[in-house]
């Protein structure tokens, strides 16, 4: 099951008719898709598409490339991905290169109407008119494909896209000069590779929050951690190499890529060039150290005894009693970012629902934890989170029952038992 | 009526450790590969988790992972003058099930056989003489030599990261290792496990009485291992419930944690499980494979068509699915004749308990292949003359795991139950362990397959009959190794020791081993062999059968090493030269 | 005291399956995509309803089986005996379920005496084996006005048990007394030895007195302790009173 990166979207402002708006005075209608040619410019636009990871909004499971259709659930209601394949009459076929560049540069569909910020135009501002092109030349090589997504399940006032407008004056900035710097790292983390849409702290109205970039994000019932300097719960500990290795494999001594960053590493950072992946880490390597610390956690010396006694006798199995597992077979949770981030959500829902380490070609075993969801209760998971956040030297505030029951109800509420085999 | 798919390059029938192994290999040749399993899908972190792995009852008494008897088993009787009865329970050997079949449930324990087990006939004509291989022991050469075998064995133990260390390095013996072992080109990829209390004592005791004990090499890892097909594997954490149960922390290997990760990413690989194959389909001269017919979980009926087929079910699957064919004569044990059922063997076991009262032993702890081992009594590794029988065994002692339900083992003159029963148990049960003899089982006229004519299967077909006792030969043998592993009990110097000799006709009720081998053997003459020694069918060139099926006899080693050697040399034979000059016979008879 | 809640939650209807999931789904084909997992899903094992009261033993069978549980494991210093560590209830949840049917076992006909050496052959399921065999077992011994197993003293129903156990009783019928003997102790020791979950094993107590670790997984500590007492107590698939805060 693909768990896909989102963003956020507008809050409710005020109520308004829904707009609808025709399609742009005098634009002019692109020709039928073009034959898949593949050009350097396509070639150029097919690896921008990979750093994008466009398919990993716009490919729904069992779904054909790019042809939309995948829920995206939003605080706000459920949004569906576009159909970006060059289908006239439900894809993005009719739309020029000039069109192509609006929607990433400013948010704007072709007939003029607001995209939701699901799509991360706040990122993709930063492209440059060069690399849309490419996009744009690529996206019109993939096989047309006639298919309308659902429509979006978002109650009133979410449903009115004009209010869009609004948000972004409050939370989007148009990139007036895009460039491919100061870095190529940092061009690619801050505009293709969208990372802040995940990594970055939303406001209520699901913008960024100013300042704060890169320093752990919530979503969808994930939390992912910080990409700071922070030793303890950002990448502080990790060189510039094992970054790399990470986003190029699926793993390395510190951590295993699995849940939604899985689907990224799959889908996109495997992909990319060792270059790119060098030069995500080099910029990743550049960030301060700037997490607000964290208070030492009041720790019930009963709950760490039972958690304690729930990590030996289950857990130890692949973590060891040390904590030290296998590097880049089993994670470490001595040191472990995700496990000492400030938000436990991720480590909540590891021990609820299991995770299945991504399968790269590096890397092809997804090495998985088991989904504890039916065995331990809300206080047994809570203690066992607040032991492991809080043992070896880690530090991170302790993990309550509710913190748990919370999660579990969301998505852990009804485990699925295998039934027995029938030969 | 069956619905016709369309055809593949090579279809696999049953998706255990020789499927995977064939499927690996054959995709890497770029065949369009397509496995039919009628079991599940299994994989570790929702079948085998550590959450709830560790259940005695579940898994080994009521038999969660194995196959289940109500939709097909077999009949079994000693004599043919006996009437077969149905196997209503399992017992003596446990057969698989799903994805990775019994390769997901086993020890882990990975042998090589010895080069004179692979001419077990003429070897031991030639060193013993007519005398020594009367006319109704039917055991036959091979038809491969150890030499043949050697890297395939290799890239087995490699592919698995067996931990143990090599005794015969290039013919330079080595200290630690096993001294009569066929020489090997390299070391063990993963050193030794850790080797607990009891199989030390048993190591220093056998050592003292002149015996070369080693550890067991064991598909369990010593440490994260990853395999040259780039898969990883974790430490084993010797948590004793190998045997009969599935490993929870990817640290034994099988096809799950070796292979499939690779495999399974494959395009041109499809797997379709709750699909079974009830036909394997002839041309109307049959002389090729057409293809299967398969039925999936709701009845329905596939006609699958394929240039090649391989036969990668258990052995006994195998055999009947044969017979049901049509395929191959089957063999008749009143005139000799025949090759479809002929030359079934089987393991013969005993046991020696041990009873300390100063040493706890914490016998729990433990890993499937885990302990010491004496090769000195098997094969023709000691001299035969005058004990009046062939073949021998290994004499060891296995820590695997004392789970209790199995395990309550109380001393000679103890009842089984009552307030002496539990008294004694309390005070033995960590400081009790078993040494454990494997023995050979030779080929005999009268031990074979059939059809049985009254039994059914879940969907209406005959299920298979097996005609097995052990002979003289046999029981001589394994008398020999338990008095010599109750030697070595003795001089381990507990309170007391208590001898279990295998007695009696062949029982299928106490689990001994699922070390079931042949009946459609390998060899060179094809009035005596239904395969060559490519595995490949005398009658059916693109028709291939896996397994321990090709055993002509069993040695005194477990059969996996062996089993996946013959399936790696098979698929070799099939990537250089088969697949150049398909359905030609690789051999000239 | 057990933490393992599993029945509870069961009966309370926690942690039922919901969804259909493609890993369960019959006949899957599988190309190209990777090892198939989904979230929340394992083969955990089936709650067994614990609370009290026989589901499958009428009162009479359950006065033999509970005799004969305290005689096959009696209490004593050394431990619980069958009865305490809850046998008779496991056995009467196994005959109850699946088990009792012989679900997973090959149950067509015809049946033939076996030689010795082909196994079970009775025509009933475990559950029709215990009932046919305790109704004979209340027949042969109120022969001639004797009395039921579990009016006898301690010493005659061993005896009995004893003359069951080596064939020499003869029930009649369709029952073979050896057979049943021997699946009646090898269901004891079933429900003494296994995990508590199925009703057996009460408080681990089984475990406790030999010495069995139980359901753990991580054992490298003490591989190479030689001779060393293990530190930990005994664990269970539900696991054990240190998995509570509240203890």
């Amino acid at each position: 099951m693909a768990r896909r990166p989102i963003t956020f979207m507008l809050a409710a402002l005020s109520a308004a008719a829904v707009v609808t708006y025709p399609a742009s005075p005098g634009a002019q209608q692109a020709p039928a898709a073009d034959p898949p040619v593949e050009t350097q410019q396509v070639a150029y636009g097919r690896a921008l598409a990979v750093i994008g990871d466009c398919e990993g909004c716009h490919d729904r499971p069992g779904g054909p490339p790019l042809a939309g259709g995948l829920p995206l659930n939003t605080p706000f209601g459920v949004i569906y991905s576009a159909n970006i394949t060059p289908d006239r009459e439900t894809g993005i076929g009719t739309w020029t290169a000039d069109d192509f560049w609006n929607a990433l540069h400013r948010g704007v569909r072709a007939n003029g109407s607001k995209l939701y910020p699901a799509f991360p135009y706040p990122y993709f501002t930063h492209v440059t008119r060069e690399e849309s092109d490419a996009l744009y030349a690529y996206f019109r090589t993939v096989a047309p494909v006639s298919y309308r997504p659902p429509a979006n399940k978002l109650p009133f006032p979410f449903n009115i896209r004009f209010l869009v407008t609004f948000w972004n004056m409050l939370n989007f900035k148009e990139d007036t000069a895009p460039t491919t710097g100061p870095t190529r790292g940092e061009h690619i983390v801050r505009g293709l590779g969208h990372c802040g849409a995940c990594h970055t702290p939303k406001t209520l109205l699901g913008g960024d929050k100013t300042g704060h970039e890169l320093e752990g994000g919530k979503l969808d019932n994930w939390f992912a951690p910080a990409l700071t300097g922070d030793v303890r719960a950002g990448l502080g500990a990790w060189p510039a190499a094992a970054i790399a290795e990470y986003l190029k494999t699926g793993r390395n001594a510190h951590a295993n890529a699995s849940g939604p960053m899985g689907d990224v590493v799959a889908h996109s950072t495997s992909q990319m060039s060792g270059a790119d992946v060098a030069a995500i880490a080099t910029y990743l390597k550049s960030q301060t150290a700037r997490l607000e610390p964290t208070p030492p956690a009041t720790l019930d010396p009963k709950v760490m005894a039972s958690g304690q006694a729930i990590y030996v006798d289950q857990c130890a199995a692949c973590h060891a009693v040390d904590g030290k597992a296998a590097p880049t077979y089993f994670p470490p949770l001595p040191g472990a970012a995700v496990t000492q981030s400030r938000d436990p959500t991720t480590v909540i829902r590891f021990i609820l629902s299991g995770t299945q380490t991504v399968a790269t070609d590096a890397r092809p075993t997804p090495l998985s934890m088991p989904s504890f969801a039916w065995k331990l209760d809300d206080a047994q998971v809570a203690a066992v989170a607040t032991y492991v956040r809080n043992s070896w030297g880690n530090s991170a505030p302790a993990v309550s029952p509710g913190d748990v029951a919370r999660l579990r109800r969301k998505v852990a509420a009804k485990p699925v038992q295998k039934p027995s085999a029938r030969i | 009526m069956a619905t016709r798919l369309p055809a593949v390059d090579a279809v696999l029938i049953g998706f255990g450790w020789t499927g995977a192994i064939m499927a690996q290999e054959l995709t890497e040749a770029g065949l369009n590969v397509l496995a039919l399993e009628r079991g599940e899908w299994r994989d570790t972190p929702t079948d085998f988790a550590p959450t709830f792995a560790q259940d005695e009852l579940r898994y080994y008494w009521r038999h969660e992972l194995f196959q289940r008897l109500n939709h097909d088993t077999l009949t079994i009787r000693n004599k043919a003058s006996e009437t077969a009865l149905p196997m209503r329970r399992l017992g003596s050997f446990l057969l698989g099930s799903g994805v990775g079949g019994a390769g997901v449930h086993w020890n882990g324990q990975v042998w090589r056989f010895l080069p004179s087990d692979l001419k077990a006939r003429s070897h031991n004509l030639e060193r013993y003489g007519k005398k020594a291989v009367p006319d109704d022991m039917t055991i036959q050469d091979y038809g491969v030599s150890y030499e043949d075998l050697e890297p395939y064995y290799d890239k087995f133990e490699y592919l698995c990261g067996v931990s143990g260390k090599a005794g015969n390095l290039k013919g330079v013996i080595q200290a630690g290792g096993d001294p009569f072992e066929g020489p090997r080109a390299r070391e063990y990829p993963n050193p030794p496990l850790d080797m607990p209390y009891a199989p030390t004592l048993f190591g220093q005791a056998a050592a003292g009485l002149g015996r070369h004990p080693f550890p067991h090499p064991a598909a369990n890892m010593s440490r994260p291992y990853t395999n040259p097909l780039g898969v990883q594997l974790g430490a084993c954490t010797y948590c004793g419930f190998c045997e009969k149960y599935a490993c929870g922390n990817y640290s034994k290997a099988s096809a799950q944690t070796t292979i499939l990760p690779v495999l399974m990413r494959k395009k041109n690989f499809t797997l379709k499980t709750n699909s079974e194959v009830v036909k394997i389909n002839l041309s109307a001269d049959g002389k090729t494979a057409t293809g299967v017919t398969y039925i999936d979980d709701k009845g329905q009926e596939f006609e699958q068509p394929a240039e090649l087929v391989v036969l990668s079910a258990y052995i006994l699957h195998n055999v009947r699915l044969l017979l049901l064919s049509g395929i191959g004569k089957p063999y008749d044990p009143a005139t000799g004749e025949g090759v479809v059922g002929r030359n079934y063997a089987y393991q013969i076991t005993s046991s020696v308990n041990v009873f300390f009262d100063d040493k706890i032993l914490n016998p729990f702890v433990g890993a499937g292949a885990l302990g010491t081992i004496v090769n000195d009594f098997n094969g023709d590794n000691f001299d035969h003359s005058g004990l009046g029988f062939i073949g021998g065994g290994y004499v060891g002692l296995l820590q695997t795991g004392a789970r209790p339900i199995e395990t309550h083992n109380t001393p000679d003159g103890v009842p089984k139950w009552g307030a002496a029963w539990k008294a004694a148990l309390a005070r033995d049960y960590l400081k009790t362990t078993t040494i454990s003899t494997h023995g050979a089982v030779m080929s005999h006229r009268g031990n074979y397959l059939d059809l049985d004519p009254t039994y059914k299967d879940a969907l209406g077909r005959p299920l298979l009959r097996m005609t097995f006792d052990f002979t003289d030969n046999e029981h001589k043998m394994s008398d020999y190794l338990t008095d010599r592993a109750a030697e070595i009990g003795r001089a381990m110097g507990g309170r007391e020791i208590k001898v279990n000799y295998r007695k009696g006709s062949w029982d299928v009720v106490p689990y001994q081993t699922t070390h079931n081998t042949g009946g459609a053997i390998m060899g060179d003459d094809p009035r005596t062999s239904f395969t060559n020694r490519y595995l490949q069918s005398w009658d059916v060139p693109n028709l291939f059968v896996l397994g321990a099926t090709a055993f002509p006899q069993n040695a005194g080693y477990n059969p996996t090493g062996t089993v996946a050697a013959l399936a790696y040399h098979a698929a070799d034979a099939i990537k250089t030269r088969y697949l150049k000059a398909p359905h030609q016979s690789l051999v000239q008879a | 005291m057990s933490t393992f809640e599993l029945d509870r939650r069961a009966l309370l209807g926690i942690g039922a399956a919901a969804c259909a999931v493609p890993l369960t789904a019959a006949a899957a084909q599988f190309t190209g995509a990777g090892m198939a997992w989904q979230p929340n899903t394992a083969a955990w094992p089936t709650a067994v309803d614990l609370r009290a009261g026989y589901m499958f033993f009428t009162p009479d069978e359950a006065a033999f089986i509970e005799a004969a549980c305290a005689r096959i494991v009696p209490a004593d210093a050394t431990g619980p005996g069958a009865v305490e560590a809850g046998v008779p209830l496991f056995l009467d949840r196994q005959l109850a379920g699946d088990y009792g049917k012989g679900a997973r076992w090959y149950m067509q006909g015809p049946f033939g005496k076996s030689t010795g050496t082909q196994g079970y052959q009775s025509r009933h399921p475990p559950a029709g084996l215990y009932r046919a065999a305790i109704r004979a077992i209340g027949d042969h011994l109120g022969r001639n006005g004797g009395q039921p197993f579990h009016k006898l003293s301690a010493a005659d129903q061993d005896a009995f048990l004893k003359d069951l156990e080596a064939g020499k009783a003869d029930l009649g019928g369709d029952v073979d007394a050896k057979a049943y003997f021997t699946l009646l102790l090898q269901n004891v020791m079933e429900g003494y030895f296994a995990d508590p979950l199925y009703g057996g094993n009460r408080g681990l107590a089984a475990w406790k007195m030999i010495g069995f670790s139980g359901a753990r997984y991580d054992q490298r500590a003490y591989v190479l302790a030689y001779g060393k007492p293990y530190p930990l107590p005994p664990v269970g698939i539900g696991g054990r009173p240190a998995w509570s805060a509240k203890g």
